[in-house]
């Protein structure tokens, strides 16, 4: 492998691009919706990314919801209703999970992906367990869900409380 | 292992798209011992079942990195795993993700190289001549054993791709350089002898760049060399951030007294 000028790494890519029309074996979504294969880590990748999805929807569906008090009382109070259920019991133990495990495992990937708390390079020896894989960080994983948990837990007595 | 535990059955992902075979997976039983790996497995099919099998692989011993492939469903080299590690008598072979499928399980790697190539992974130091005439004028780089530690992992890559098709990130992004090319560029601004980290930095920092990165981890966790793909560039991201501190001292050549 030389040194070689920018035309030739275009040429590179166009060749790539000629021969990925037949199939470029990328597995596309499927790639981050399985996150069986990977560790902890690969847990945390697809959760944090479900989480900031179903937030997102959640906050484009709150924005509508409050809306709804231009349009008079009733029309507020008719939307309360819906959380008002069962249903919507566990919709918003299923928000209070999300946000949680959001915000926590966040700060995490805030130090995480700045270097800290990763350990330093040096000669890998067998069987070359990664650095960066590291209890001290995964640590923050157990500890997003765990709060989550029990953030949910709280969240549906207080509701499910009262309800009755 | 028991008598009736040495034989497996070998699924075998099976195409060819110059011929436009529709993809299809073919079964082999084998008889394998406890030390037998993947590669042997495949390659006891190829001699005594059918030798169509479409395989790469070259040194047999994970320093080439040519047999990687999809084994039971995660990105490993052939000739690094043992059968009897994967604890299952139905083993499955696929060509590894991410990469375009030539035939049967071997894949393009020209994307993959030209990432590589993109981030100039060689040493960058205007200070020492390209071009040396006289032979008494080749001086090399003075660094301790402290400084080499600093990068040697990250050049023990022998680009076999597992984790460029273990990302989820480049399963979405074609662009995206992915965890060995992004490596290879922590490992040569964490070298004392390279002084190109602005130039690199212009390479990766972009849209489709580095910031794609948002540590799945699954890069170090199938890297069959211990390279840790992952740290590198979380350690590349907090450096562009201004986290860590990075007071590099290019090294000095030693002068021909010396």
């Amino acid at each position: 492998m030389g040194l070689e000028s920018e035309g030739d790494k275009s040429s590179d890519f166009n060749t790539y691009n000629a021969k990925a029309k037949m199939d470029n074996g990328r597995e596309g979504l499927r790639g981050w919706l399985n996150p069986t294969r990977y560790g902890w880590e690969r847990v945390s990748y697809w959760l944090q990314r479900l989480t900031g999805v179903g937030l997102l929807l959640y906050f484009i569906g709150h924005v509508y919801e409050t809306s709804s008090l231009v349009n008079g009382i009733d029309a507020w109070n008719s939307m309360l209703e819906l959380t008002q259920t069962t249903g919507g019991h566990i919709f918003l133990m299923l928000v209070i999970g999300a946000s949680t495990f959001h915000t926590v495992n966040g700060i995490r990937l805030i130090f995480t992906e700045s270097g800290l708390g990763l350990g330093k390079p040096g000669r890998p020896d067998y069987p070359y367990d990664a650095t960066s894989l590291n209890y001290k960080q995964k640590s923050g994983i157990w500890v997003a869900l765990l709060l989550a948990a029990i953030a949910m837990f709280y969240g549906g007595l207080v509701m499910f409380g009262d309800a009755s | 292992m028991s008598e009736e535990q040495n034989k497996i059955k070998l699924r075998v992902y099976r195409t060819n798209y110059s011929n436009d075979y529709s993809p299809r997976f073919d079964e082999y039983d084998i008889a394998v011992k406890r030390w037998t790996t993947v590669l042997d497995a495949l390659l006891d099919a190829k001699a005594y079942s059918d030798s169509s099998i479409a395989i790469r692989y070259s040194c047999r011993m994970a320093s080439c990195g040519s047999c990687g492939m999809k084994i039971n469903g995660k990105p490993r080299l052939a000739c690094y795993t043992k059968i009897s590690e994967l604890n299952s008598h139905t083993i499955v072979c696929e060509p590894l993700a991410n990469f375009p499928r030539i035939r049967d399980l071997v894949t393009d790697f020209s994307q993959f190289f030209a990432h590589h190539k993109k981030i100039e992974p060689y040493v960058h130091n205007e200070n020492v001549p390209t071009e040396v005439s006289n032979n008494d004028d080749l001086v090399e780089f003075k660094q301790t054993p402290e400084e080499v530690d600093k990068y040697l992992q990250f050049s023990y890559c022998i680009k076999c791709g597992l984790c460029y098709s273990a990302c989820p990130t480049v399963a979405t992004d074609a662009k995206f350089p992915g965890p060995q090319a992004l490596s290879q560029a922590y490992r040569y601004m964490a070298d004392n002898r390279d002084d190109g980290e602005k130039k690199r930095f212009k390479i990766i920092d972009e849209r489709h760049g580095i910031w794609r990165c948002h540590f799945a981890g699954s890069c170090s966790n199938v890297c069959p060399k211990g390279v840790d793909p992952a740290l590198g560039i979380q350690l590349l991201k907090g450096h562009l951030m201004g986290v860590s501190k990075h007071d590099k001292k290019i090294a000095r050549v030693r002068t021909k007294e010396e």
